[in-house]
């Protein structure tokens, strides 16, 4: 009964039955905890997952039409690539971090962050501003959509691994810890139970053998009585026996 | 007159232009071009062309920029072998053209400078028609004063330069200022030479010239828009006055704040009124809105730019046909790096967007 499975090393008391007790309870808990969180997360999953995929889309889209636009650019200008990164000092697309809590998952999310105005406004002044200018806007959503899809990939990652983490958790509550603690129980008891047992029989053969014992001496008591009895009847009858006619007592002068 | 002794010195020359010319591409070479699946295709329509096999020799991974290079480069082997049999006045007229590019390049190498890179690599990214024996010394001036006094006095291109030495330190916004006003300068020293080569080479060249000046002036204006590094006295300053926009619509375009008044300007000049004309545009580039009409502008332009130069081929005994043929060569070169990068984009509803020479 209690060699069925893998258990806890502990002395087999009462007290331990007790604190096992809660511990089962404890990840009994634990594990309902856990479930929810894991539940929580998938589905949060899989809504980036869905997201993850459309933002995918939409990015060879856009990032097709941006290219284009470069080429638009050079069509019209030639190559202002040179120019445009001379004259950038100061980035007006900029990304800010931020934090997100899924049930106790710290999720980081990026913002897009631009700022008005941008260093080479004069750029293809003569010709072609407007496709520079133009060509700039594709591009920042562009990278409008790329930052959405980093965050949204960085989740994914993260998410992704808290899910396994909490699954591992969940599955090992479930089928190492919980198992254990029943076996350790189950051991415990059965323990016990073999314990009282024994005391049962180690007191039933103490009072057997008092019993016995008590016999005895009853018994012994009954025959020193009766043993005593003979010896005083056997005085008792001695000394009448004494023959009386064959002896010769000296004080008798006859 | 001249038409009598025009073949003396040019005929030659002129021939030999004309003869380019028949071999720039025409329609059923651009209509097998945007037929091509791959670069690859495209190399092989490319070779039965003028063109020839100007690509063999490149690694095969083709990029649209290797393309341009090397069509770059034959263009410019044509005009160093014409600038090299041209006499005078040819010869100073085709150097006229060369200015273009030395502008370019100057402030391509300023720009670099500003920013310490790599003096070679600046070299290679300049214009080759472009280049001057002094270019490298450009690398070392830090303000205006000091490149002109010791680089740019010395080349064909100071006195364009020497209207700018006002501007007192050299930064990025200067710098795109200062290109303005130089190439604004040039557009009227050429103008006025053209002027002394008298007709036709002039009657020819100046409609062509100031094309391109109002060209500037309008981009100029529209580019300026909403920008507040650029005020409108700056803004005056960099508009060439030589033109049919000269000097009311320049005065005009000089206090303009939205595109309407440019439209309306150019409302004024018979040629130009097409430009605006969006009806057609519209329902292509409605949501872009006034970017949109900007964007359908810069085609137009370089519509009229074809338009124009090919005129000046309908001339004889002129000069025209020089700086004609280089600009349409140009638009060919683009013509065909568009159609490239469509190619290489996948995006074949676009493909057709190019402008057609011949």
């Amino acid at each position: 009964m209690s060699g069925t499975g893998p258990r806890e090393n502990v002395f087999a008391t009462r007290m331990a039955l007790t604190n096992t007790k809660l511990r089962l309870k404890g990840a009994e808990t634990g594990h309902s905890l856990l479930a929810k969180k894991r539940d929580a997360l998938t589905t949060r999953f899989r809504a980036i997952l869905r997201k993850v995929d459309e933002a995918k889309r939409k990015m060879g889209r856009v990032m097709q039409l941006a290219s284009f636009s470069m080429a638009e650019v050079t069509y019209t200008t030639g190559d202002i690539s040179y120019i445009v990164q001379e004259q950038a000092k100061l980035a007006t697309f900029r990304v800010k971090a931020k934090q997100e809590n899924v049930s106790g998952v710290l999720l980081p999310g990026f913002d897009v962050d631009r700022v008005p105005g941008s260093d080479f406004n004069l750029t293809g002044l003569g010709r072609g501003g407007q496709q520079v200018l133009r060509a700039k806007e594709v591009y920042a959503k562009a990278l409008e959509t790329l930052v959405e899809l980093a965050s949204l990939q960085t989740a994914f990652t993260i998410l992704d691994e808290v899910i396994r983490a909490t699954n591992r958790r969940v599955n090992a509550i479930e089928h190492v810890i919980i198992p254990r603690l029943d076996n350790t129980i189950k051991y415990i008891l059965s323990e016990l139970d073999e314990m009282d047992r024994e005391e049962f029989f180690r007191l039933k053969k103490v009072q057997g053998k008092k019993k016995r014992d008590a016999g005895k001496a009853e018994m012994q008591a009954i025959a020193d009585e009766e043993d005593s009895e003979v010896l005083k009847r056997l005085d008792e009858q001695q000394e009448p026996t004494v023959d009386l006619l064959s002896s010769k007592d000296a004080d008798i002068i006859f | 007159m001249e038409g009598l002794f025009f073949n003396v010195n040019c005929g030659f020359l002129e021939g030999i232009v004309r003869g380019y010319k028949s071999g720039t591409l025409t329609q059923a070479h651009y209509a097998s071009l945007t037929q091509c699946e791959t670069l690859e295709d495209f190399k092989t329509q490319l070779s039965a062309t003028d063109y020839g096999n100007f690509l063999a020799n490149e690694p095969s991974p083709l990029s649209t920029a290797t393309i341009t290079d090397k069509a770059t480069q034959i263009l410019v082997d044509q005009f160093n072998f014409l600038r090299t049999n041209a006499v005078e006045p040819l010869s100073k007229f085709l150097d006229y053209i060369t200015y273009a590019y030395m502008i370019d390049n100057v402030v391509l190498l300023i720009t670099g400078t500003l920013h310490e890179r790599d003096t070679h690599e600046l070299l290679e990214r300049c214009h080759p028609l472009g280049i001057f024996d002094t270019m490298p010394a450009l690398c070392v001036a830090t303000n205006v004063e000091e490149l002109y006094q010791s680089v740019l006095v010395e080349t064909p291109i100071a006195p364009y330069f020497r209207d700018c030495l006002s501007a007192a330190d050299l930064d990025d916004l200067n710098i795109e200022i200062i290109r303005n006003t130089v190439y604004k300068a040039y557009l009227e020293d050429f103008y006025n030479y053209v002027s002394t080569l008298g007709s036709p080479t002039a009657d020819v060249m100046q409609n062509i010239l100031g094309f391109e000046a109002d060209r500037r002036t309008i981009n100029i204006t529209i580019n300026s828009f909403d920008t507040a590094e650029l005020s409108k006295e700056q803004r005056a300053k960099l508009f060439p006055a030589i033109g049919r926009l000269f000097p009311a619509g320049n005065n005009i375009l000089a206090k303009a704040d939205d595109i309407d008044q440019v439209r309306q300007v150019c409302e004024n000049v018979g040629e130009y009124r097409s430009f605006f004309d969006n009806s057609a545009s519209a329902q292509n580039n409605g949501d872009l809105g006034d970017l949109g009409v900007a964007a359908q502008l810069e085609e137009r332009f370089f519509r009229m730019e074809v338009h124009l130069n090919k005129l000046s081929f309908l001339q004889q005994f002129q000069y025209g046909v020089f700086y004609s043929y280089m600009k349409l060569k140009e638009q060919e070169i683009r013509n065909i790096t568009w159609i490239a990068e469509c190619i290489a984009q996948d995006a074949r509803d676009r493909m057709h967007d190019f402008i057609p020479i011949f």
